[in-house]
């Protein structure tokens, strides 16, 4: 997993409440065994229309936004299906930030473990930065996970709240996987017990 | 005298939780250790890939539980080939994961196959206290048995796979009551699509949700399913039931169920798994059973619910973003704001999925159902849950009555729920469906879905358009 330590750059934005991961990545791609490729498929119905071609409208296809890092988005962004291939498409796209003011607990917690940072802030602090991001390339945002800060075009810096342990692995690129095993003995421990009070499990 | 000193009342999730904690870090991280892992064909493959790339094996292949259910098609003929080169793929890869990681493993060409979350309990292996994870969000279905039960996303899915652990924090405490009792042709899933109404898709975000009352009591397994499978949306990674006499008489004699001296052993524990008196909870909605009414989603959201007696909401009625995104339904809905939803027609009728594909759910559908006949011109589509549920279907004489009122009687699977195999709605069709989600595009590019239960939908396929249940119910009586 790549780290993410400070991040400037160009923020897209989608005031729609509820974005759901089938709007994200539809099931359709959801047949590969891979994680990589996913990102031509991003918002694939708002995006393309069904003869491939581009809609023009849908933000991520403005000249402005093509090379977007950043998503400012409504309230509630990656509700439903667990589907890690949502953050795999934001990711394989460019994307390496969420700001919302609130994200569905399965997308918020696969987002840290493929190097997204989703950034929780009030919601008059998304509305400052949803009224940047609509000036494209003109307002670049920046976001330091180290001082947990969001900083808008007009320097205005906003504070947000990330879990340690999420922070330590996010900033270092760590593999939870290896983070666990160093505690395999813990693990041999719990079971030899567990067999003991619950043996039917 | 002094009073003994007693401990801090706990609530379900608090009992269930302290038995699973492997560790914790001085910041309330925890590792938790996990009873039973769930795999599917679709969330899985990278998983997999990436024990291989590092060398991993599966740490407790025997609390492994594999199915293909996503992208398996429901006609005949699967077990020997699949049409679509991509699903194809992803079910001969768990073919080979199961085999080659040694973990327990339903093919298609068992009839124990089905949806990953009706097998769980049929086949015993859910069982109360435990924790259940699944790279599927539904997952939160088991916790109709007091199990603590969520979904993950691949990434977990290797880490339990490797671990058989999870780290995570613990969520809030939530509580969902239901007073009183539910009136004639109201259902657990009108219950869960209210709850979803009334709390918003976001309200139990960050919250595991136990859901009480004399309404949930009186549910029967198969409803607790329902109600807990839909916590997700409304935001609750899990939903709970607490176990009781039902839940154990469901368990007792499942093939993976406990026998004898253990089945003893694991009563006495399960039968300590309630919320204690005076037990803290960080949010309470409570809901009267009496106020229930037969509920439809009329948008893109299973938020937007309403009983079926309502009409489409204007979107200047909602504030904030939600303003927009009803306007926006409206339009990929085809709906204008005051038609009576009585007055919707449809094109099809789903009635299968993880929420409403069990046995019950098909009786409910087929009572209505029956003597009747689907309208002309509608498409109706019974999926049930696994092979097992289809096969007591077909001896209680339910899938003739499918058949006869014009439903196609498929084979086992998700199918129209996330229309990933060919099942799926053309663009425009509307679409009266048992299953979960009402997102755009979730039934197929295009395809309009009404969520609601499956006497509802049954009913809705009888007309031709969204219909209240009671009025069929009321006809019944008044021929009896």
């Amino acid at each position: 997993m790549d780290k993410f330590t400070t991040l400037t750059g160009v923020a897209a934005p989608m005031p729609l409440v509820n974005i759901d991961t089938d709007m994200i990545i539809p099931k359709q791609f959801l047949k590969t065994i891979q994680r990589s490729g996913l990102g031509k498929n991003l918002f694939d119905e708002m995006r393309y229309n069904p003869d491939g071609s581009e809609i023009p409208d849908f933000v991520l296809n403005q000249p402005a936004y093509r090379q977007a890092q950043i998503i400012v988005a409504g309230d509630n962004f990656g509700c439903g299906s667990s589907r890690e291939h949502a953050p795999w498409a934001l990711l394989d796209f460019g994307i390496r930030c969420v700001i919302s003011t609130s994200f569905a607990d399965i997308f918020y917690n696969n987002c840290f473990k493929n190097g997204i940072l989703p950034v929780v802030l009030p919601p008059e602090a998304v509305a400052a930065l949803m009224e940047d991001a609509r000036n494209g390339a003109n307002a670049r945002i920046t976001v330091d996970l180290e001082n947990q800060t969001v900083t808008g075009s007009d320097g205005r810096s906003h504070a947000f709240e990330v879990d340690p342990f999420k922070k330590h692995c996010l900033l270092n690129g760590l593999d939870d996987i290896g983070l666990t095993l160093e505690k395999v003995s813990a693990i041999d421990s719990y079971e030899t017990h567990a067999a003991q009070s619950r043996p039917w499990v | 005298m002094t009073d003994a000193p007693t401990a801090t009342p706990k609530t379900l999730y608090d009992k269930i939780w302290d038995a699973h904690v492997v560790d914790r870090s001085e910041d309330g991280t925890c590792l938790l250790y996990i009873d039973r892992h769930l795999v599917h064909e679709v969330t899985s493959p990278q998983a997999f890939e990436g024990l291989r790339m590092t060398g991993r094996k599966v740490r407790a292949p025997d609390r492994t539980i594999a199915v293909p259910d996503h992208n398996v098609p429901t006609t005949a003929g699967r077990d020997t080939h699949i049409e679509n080169e991509e699903s194809r793929i992803q079910v001969e890869a768990l073919d080979t994961n199961a085999r080659d990681f040694g973990i327990h493993y339903y093919p298609v060409s068992d009839i124990r196959q089905g949806i990953v979350h009706i097998v769980g309990p049929e086949q015993g292996w859910t069982l109360p206290g435990m924790t259940v994870v699944c790279g599927d969000s539904h997952t939160a279905t088991h916790g109709a048995f007091g199990a603590l039960a969520h979904g993950i996303g691949t990434s977990e899915v290797e880490h339990v796979l490797a671990t058989q652990t999870l780290i995570q924090k613990k969520s809030k405490n939530m509580k969902v009551e239901i007073t009183g009792k539910l009136r004639p042709g109201v259902t657990a899933k009108d219950i869960t699509l209210s709850v979803i109404g009334a709390t918003g898709t976001a309200g139990g975000t960050g919250h595991v949700i136990e859901y009480c009352g004399e309404a949930i009591r009186d549910l029967s397994m198969e409803g607790r399913m329902t109600v807990c499978n839909m916590a997700i949306e409304g935001g609750a990674r899990a939903g709970l039931i607490a176990p009781d006499e039902k839940t154990f008489a469901y368990v007792m004699g499942r093939p993976h169920a406990p026998k004898g001296a253990a089945w003893e052993a694991a009563l006495a524990w399960w039968k300590t798994l309630y919320t204690d008196e005076g037990a803290h909870f960080d949010k309470v909605v409570t809901l009267r059973g009496e106020d229930i009414a037969p509920v439809v989603t009329w948008g893109t959201s299973p938020e937007d619910v309403l009983p079926i007696t309502g009409e489409v909401p204007a979107p200047e009625s909602f504030t904030g973003g939600k303003v927009e995104a009803a306007r926006r339904s409206l339009d990929y809905m085809g709906l204008t704001a005051g038609t009576k939803l009585t007055d919707i027609a449809i094109d099809a009728v789903f009635i299968g999925s993880c929420t409403n594909g069990r046995i019950e759910d098909l009786r409910a559908a087929a009572e209505i159902l029956k003597g009747r006949r689907i309208a002309p011109g509608v498409r109706g589509m019974v999926v049930p849950g696994s092979g097992l549920v289809r096969a007591q279907a077909e001896d209680e004489g339910l899938a003739q009555i499918f058949i006869d009122a014009g439903f196609e009687w498929r084979l086992a699977g998700c199918s129209m729920c996330l229309a990933m195999n060919p099942d799926q709605l053309r663009p425009g069709e509307r679409c009266a469906a048992t299953s979960n989600r009402n997102f755009e595009g979730r039934q197929g590019r295009g395809g309009r879905t009404h969520l609601m239960s499956p006497a509802m939908a049954a009913a809705a396929a009888v007309t031709g358009r969204l219909t209240d249940v009671r009025t069929l119910m009321a006809a019944e009586t008044a021929t009896a």
